[in-house]
């Protein structure tokens, strides 16, 4: 029996213990193949890169070299390449099929902008090199700022912020700086729609703000007549998302900003779904003081797990002052970067975060950007609310559309289509996956009863949909059909069935450990 | 357009289908007076070509790394990224992933987290980890807010030698908050002032080791005295590397480890993204305050091991205004190219990486000690160091660029006027003997 650095047998004995199959000798099935953690494979000695032998002279580390063992364990590289490959199996991604996860904008990555991230002029250059060694870079940033601007209308844009809800911070940091210079101190409360993403009242709170929630009308808009009575002269200002959560673009959104704007407050525009009206709709003219844009959303750049993200923050006249630094600036024809709160940034509200952004990504969003040019944005704009429409039109006769009337880039169904018949929202989202598909986003917003958010996007065929549609009529018919079981057992296709995350979290195991030394090694 | 399947018969038809004549119809919420009628003044679509030629030229204007003797760090490190990193990190099921809420098809995603995670608790020699954060400035930024939420107090005490843009992102996020940093004097080196300043009322003492001018410190007096008061210690590195050869912050007392570790498999990118990493002890009070998401290992409705996103409940999609922290977004890639480069490495790979590393750090160290009118003014380091010269530091650092070599970064850059005449230079297993050469000779040229 082989061993690896751990004494433990390399073989699977007990294949369910390390995520195998019972079933197999070997815990695989096929193509479904099973696959122990890295620290149940490798040894400490076992390295997949080959670096010359250090000298061995003596260390200047002030005798604060490391004394014990780190315990990583390595593998050499086709042990490395195999792991992660089969790994990579296990996950549902936008290039295997339609992704419709609402306010989260799973459109197609262009392998482009993979190609010009990895130019080495722009993945090889580190941020505090010399500005006369980077002017392409700061190009770039200023470059990419300026088709920000211009797609939203707005004066001023901070590029820092890592992600959306970095770029909430930035807006609201630059708001609470503008109250704080208008010597404004008793204004501190943040109007927010109770169909809000969770990083809005979370932003607000970090700001020093409390939140105050505002009903949705029965039609999943912004109850006007309560927003009106929520106003008064220790208001902020607002965050809202628009479109909103529900997909629906806020009718009244420019009395809104009005409202607010005479009440002494700003308005923080979400723009988690700007794919909906890029080169269609500028959020300038909709009365907007700031709204961050998330690269990862509507300007294609990957969302690779979870990230990483990328929020620039657009911002009106009166905020932008306030930016933070740094930023860049043309002066003739060269560009520098202001790095530090003086003179042009005398205001800035300070720092978010070390460098100068996520450059990986400005280099992605400008190559997607510059690909569609505005015809081609203005077109995304189309293709992604007709997708969604054509969704609606089709799907509204077997599942239940949460509100009347066409829906913006996603379309909110809730549950009332399933009462009755023993299958919940999160059931139909798991017999999703035994068909092949990724579920949408499921009970958010919160507004709606088991609410089901699809969006589709712009880079959707029509022969796809046309699928997708089949599919989820097929299985709203069988819920009512009485098939319940096909519900509650899903998914059996997926390569896990259900996970049990009450036991996750009541018993968190966050990391590997080794196996204790008196521990008996199961028998092959 | 090359993105889009559509033809115009399709959008036709499914107009047609959805029971409105024209897109115009479809955007009739829209406020008149907000519809564009004419295309925003941009350019126009463009092909591959086009789009790859113009950014290439732009990125042509910028002198990359890898094409000169290049002694950059303060925060962000030049390492070998071997090629298998990049081909798996552009995997379509890992690049075209979102983070992995239906977990019976993301485990790719969520056991890598899992294998993350480990590694980086072992790496720092703390119980547990988190699934990334941003880069190493908001890793430390949340971890005060952490450990003021822990101890329930206001104070936090940062050494004047932790990376400037972390103590100025860390003021950034508790700006609005109960929590008030001191912040103590950069030029004391032996971090006396920080001792000092611990008393009943803090919350946490942060140091960074090896610190922003390369400096190796001792933390376990400081750890001890911070206990003493009640605080909690919280170590930060921006150089993961030197976690390979240096003593692992919770071997010296840390009660939360955070840092950068973008040298690890993410490259030098212009600043970003990279990886934050975020570790602590395994206290109940410590994983309940943790910022970020946390991978957990579970069983399925067979009983075989799989992986959630757990401990949910701290976080804003949840627990909305009352979350640890609004942070949605992890790393995500960012941490699949640390795990898959660390996995490479493994023990063996990283020790080695890191005493490489450090011996070209001695070796440069003594060439340009070597030089009339410079002082090499860090005594312990990993592969950053210090070095005071006759002249101020940017204008040297400016003549050596335009001879092409890439010096390192003069301290007055992240300590405005202040440390006119220091630099801060890193060496790492990239350079070559030959670039100590040159770079030694070019700045003695520039000095005589």
């Amino acid at each position: 029996m082989s061993m690896n650095s751990q004494g433990r047998p390399t073989r699977i004995a007990d294949n369910a213990a390390t995520g195998g199959y019972a079933d197999t000798f070997s815990g695989s099935r096929g193509l479904d193949q099973a696959e122990a953690l890295i620290f149940e494979r490798g040894a400490t000695d076992r390295c997949g890169v080959d670096l010359p032998e250090p000298k061995g002279t003596a260390l200047r580390m002030g005798g604060l070299e490391r004394q014990g063992e780190i315990g990583l364990p390595g593998l050499s590289e086709p042990e490395t390449m195999r792991h992660y490959v089969r790994l990579s199996r296990k996950n549902y991604a936008i290039d295997l099929g339609l992704y419709p996860l609402g306010s989260c904008t799973m459109k197609h990555n262009p392998r482009l902008n993979e190609k010009v991230a990895r130019m080495p002029g722009f993945a090889d250059v580190h941020p505090l090199q010399p500005a006369s060694t980077v002017q392409g870079a700061y190009q770039l940033i200023g470059e990419l700022g300026h088709w920000l601007m211009t797609l939203t209308g707005m004066p001023a844009v901070a590029m820092s912020p890592k992600a959306g809800a970095h770029g909430e911070f930035c807006g609201m940091l630059a708001i609470r700086a503008a109250l704080d210079a208008r010597g404004e101190t008793n204004r501190r409360r943040v109007l927010v729609p109770e169909s809000a993403h969770g990083t809005n009242p979370a932003t607000a709170i970090q700001c020093g703000f409390t939140c105050d929630e505002i009903p949705a009308d029965a039609g999943g808009r912004v109850d006007m007549e309560a927003l009106k009575a929520k106003l008064g002269d220790d208001i902020a200002g607002i965050m809202l998302t628009n479109p909103n959560t529900c997909g629906l673009f806020e009718r009244d959104i420019r009395e809104i900003a009005d409202l607010i704007h005479e009440a002494g407050g700003y308005f923080y525009c979400d723009g988690a779904n700007f794919n909906a009206i890029v080169g269609r709709v500028r959020p300038g003219d909709l009365g907007v003081d700031a709204m961050h844009i998330n690269l990862h959303k509507t300007f294609s750049t990957p969302h690779g797990g979870g990230g990483p993200g990328s929020g620039p923050t657009v911002l009106s006249e009166a905020l932008a002052p306030f930016a933070p630094v740094p930023f860049v600036v043309q002066e003739g024809k060269s560009w520098k970067m202001v790095e530090q709160e003086e003179g042009e940034a005398s205001e800035s509200f300070g720092r978010m975060a070390a460098f100068h952004g996520q450059m990986g990504m400005f280099t992605r969003a400008l190559t997607y950007m510059m690909s569609h040019g505005s015809d081609g944005l203005k077109q995304v704009a189309n293709d992604a609310v007709l997708n969604a429409n054509y969704i609606l039109a089709r799907l509204k006769h077997v599942m239940t559309p949460a509100f009347a009337g066409f829906c913006m880039h996603e379309a909110l169904f809730d549950d009332r289509f399933l009462q009755g018949t023993g299958v919940s929202t999160l059931d139909f989202a798991k017999a999703m996956i035994d068909e092949g598909y990724h579920p949408m986003t499921m009970y958010f917003p919160l507004v709606v009863h088991g609410a089901m958010l699809i969006e589709p996007t712009e880079t959707e065929s029509r022969e796809g949909l046309d699928r997708f549609i089949d599919t989820m009529e097929a299985l709203a018919k069988a819920a009512n059909g009485g098939e319940t079981d096909r519900f509650l057992a899903a998914p059996v296709h997926a390569p896990t069935k259900r996970l049990d995350e009450t036991r996750a979290a009541r018993q968190p195991v966050l990391r590997w450990t080794a196996p204790m030394e008196d521990e008996p090694v199961a028998a092959e | 357009m090359r993105y889009l399947p559509h033809t115009d018969t399709d959008r036709k038809a499914m107009l047609e289908t959805i029971g409105v004549s024209s897109f115009d119809e479809l955007f009739t919420d829209v406020p008149e007076a907000a519809r564009l009628d004419e295309l925003i003044d941009l350019p126009t679509k463009q092909g591959e070509l086009q789009v790859e030629r113009a950014l290439g030229a732009m990125a042509g204007q910028n002198v990359a790394a890898g094409s000169v003797p290049f002694f950059v760090g303060a925060g962000a490190y030049r390492h070998h990224i071997p090629a298998t990193v990049d081909h798996l990190i552009q995997r379509s099921e890992f690049l075209t992933a979102y983070t992995p809420y239906q977990p019976e098809i993301s485990q790719g995603t969520l056991q890598t987290l899992f294998e993350f995670q480990t590694q980086v608790a072992l790496l720092t020699g703390m119980d547990v980890a988190n699934a990334s954060m941003y880069d190493g400035s908001t890793a430390c930024a949340e971890a005060v807010m952490m450990a003021a939420r822990v101890t329930r107090r206001d104070k936090a005490v940062m050494a004047g030698s932790v990376h400037p843009h972390y103590v100025a992102a860390s003021q950034t996020l508790s700006k609005h908050s109960d929590v008030n940093i001191t912040v103590t004097d950069p030029g004391n080196a032996n971090l006396e002032d920080v001792l000092s300043a611990i008393d009943d009322t803090t919350a946490c003492v942060v140091v960074q080791t090896p610190d922003i001018f390369g400096q190796l410190h001792d933390l376990r007096a400081i750890s001890e005295a911070a206990h003493a008061k009640g605080a909690l210690l919280i170590a930060v590195f921006t150089e993961t590397v030197a976690l390979g050869l240096m003593e692992a912050p919770g071997n010296m007392g840390a009660d939360i480890a955070v840092g950068e570790g973008q040298s690890i498999g993410v490259g030098l990118n212009f600043g970003g993204p990279y990886v934050g990493l975020f570790a602590c002890k395994n206290d109940r009070r410590f994983i309940r305050q943790m910022p970020g998401r946390l991978a957990g290992e579970t069983v399925d409705a067979d009983g075989r091991r799989g992986y959630v996103l757990t401990l949910s409940t701290r976080e804003q999609h949840i627990r909305r205004e009352k979350a640890t922290s609004n942070i949605c977004t992890n790393a995500g890639l960012c941490s699949l190219a640390f795990t898959v480069h660390m996995t490479l490495l493994g023990e063996k790979g990283l020790t080695n990486m890191a005493r490489l590393s450090h011996e070209m750090a001695c070796d440069l160290a003594d060439r340009l000690g070597s030089i009339e009118g410079v002082n090499v003014e860090t005594e312990a380091f990993f592969n950053e160091f210090t070095i005071r010269l006759p002249q101020p530091a940017v204008d040297v650092v400016d003549k050596l660029a335009a001879s092409g070599v890439l010096a390192g970064v003069p301290a007055s850059r992240l300590f405005p006027g202040q440390f006119e005449d220091l630099l801060i230079v890193a060496a790492t297993e990239t350079n070559t003997e030959e670039d100590l050469i040159i770079f030694e000779k070019a700045l003695r040229g520039v000095l005589s």
